[in-house]
């Protein structure tokens, strides 16, 4: 069935690039997106959506403390946090909250796989 | 003084900051390793300016004693690097980076080192990110370590023939609680902007899948 998949980014162009990965793997599949946490967390609580990708490096909040303030709206969400920046403190920060952490720049290889194990764990569709 | 001309297009200006914040991220990755503590790097802030505006900005901004590390670059797109601290920070960076235990003696011995290696790790990083992400080579010298200020910095010889503008990215590193911020600035020839530009316009087709032409349409 098709999910809504979150995009989180302050950068256009990095946004644009996950919607044109995710159309090409999901045509069916919508998307909504935000440029940052503030905005994000307002579609958390009017908009529906399944699944979130996050931008680590964003102004004000950054995506591990967004993937936090979600997962407190949506507990079992499934989300990803992408960055270029794999120290190993933020992969175990990621993981410690209960995100994927996917390098940056995101392959449509990396998001795919991301996207299965995520629809495997949501819920069956009750509808 | 007058405000900088609308050189890149917003798009291009953003596809820009993100190529430069996936090297700064990277560059932060690698100082892990060294440092040996977690980085925290960020670039809240990327701009284009002239370089009267540039060299203006860091005047107002910054005490005239400045420290750069400085590398040249070369292939389709030239000029200069240059990764700038107030020099009153600079043995802050050392000490953070050393761990801070080592006497004030060993500290200025090393600085002039540590500073060209991280310089090196930095800005080696954000260009060879842009090179690669461009589908380009850049070649790139050895780290060197100049003290000055702003108008010294952006006007090494031998001077460009075409004018030239500055990429100035304001950054901010933090490690082991302490808290420096300061500037990585690539300026470039006329003839290399406009090189950038179209390596850009390339860039963004290949991410979206669109044309540069249709996305215009679009604004």
């Amino acid at each position: 069935m098709p999910y809504t998949l979150l995009i989180v980014d302050d950068s256009k162009l990095a946004r644009m690039s996950a919607a044109k990965a995710l159309t090409t793997l999901y045509p069916d599949w919508s998307r909504v997106e935000a440029a940052n946490a503030d905005e994000a967390l307002a579609l958390a609580n009017d908009t529906a959506f399944d699944i979130a990708l996050l931008d680590f490096n964003m102004p004000g909040r950054d995506g591990l403390q967004l993937a936090a303030d979600l997962l407190a709206v949506k507990p079992k969400m499934p989300l990803a946090v992408v960055s270029a920046n794999h120290q190993d403190e933020v992969v175990a920060q990621a993981r410690a909250i209960g995100a994927v952490f996917l390098p940056k720049p995101l392959t449509p290889q990396a998001l795919e796989a991301f996207l299965k194990d995520a629809v495997a764990r949501l819920p069956a569709a009750t509808a | 003084m007058t405000a900088a001309p609308q050189l890149l297009s917003d798009l291009q200006l953003d596809a820009l900051t993100e190529l430069v914040n996936l090297g700064v991220s990277r560059a932060a990755s690698s100082l892990r390793e060294m440092v040996r503590a977690q980085v925290h790097l960020s670039v809240p802030m990327v701009t284009l300016e002239t370089r009267s505006r540039a060299i203006a900005i860091l005047g107002e901004r910054e005490a005239s004693n400045l420290v750069a590390v400085h590398q040249v670059f070369e292939g389709d797109i030239a000029g200069r690097a240059l990764l700038i601290f107030p020099e009153t920070k600079s043995l802050e960076l050392v000490r953070a980076i050393t761990g801070g235990d080592l006497p004030l003696e060993d500290i200025i011995e090393l600085e002039q080192e540590a500073l060209a290696e991280t310089g090196n790790i930095l800005l080696n990083s954000c260009l060879a990110t842009i090179a690669n992400m461009l589908q380009r080579s850049l070649k790139m010298s050895l780290p060197e370590v100049l003290r000055g200020d702003a108008a010294s910095f952006f006007s090494l010889a031998p001077p460009p023939e075409l004018g030239d503008v500055v990429l100035f990215l304001f950054i901010n590193f933090a490690v082991r609680e302490r808290d420096i911020s300061g500037y990585i600035a690539m300026i470039m020839d006329v003839p290399s902007l406009a090189s950038l530009t179209h390596l850009l316009d390339e860039f963004i087709e290949r991410t979206t899948g669109e044309t540069v032409a249709s996305l215009h349409d679009q604004a």
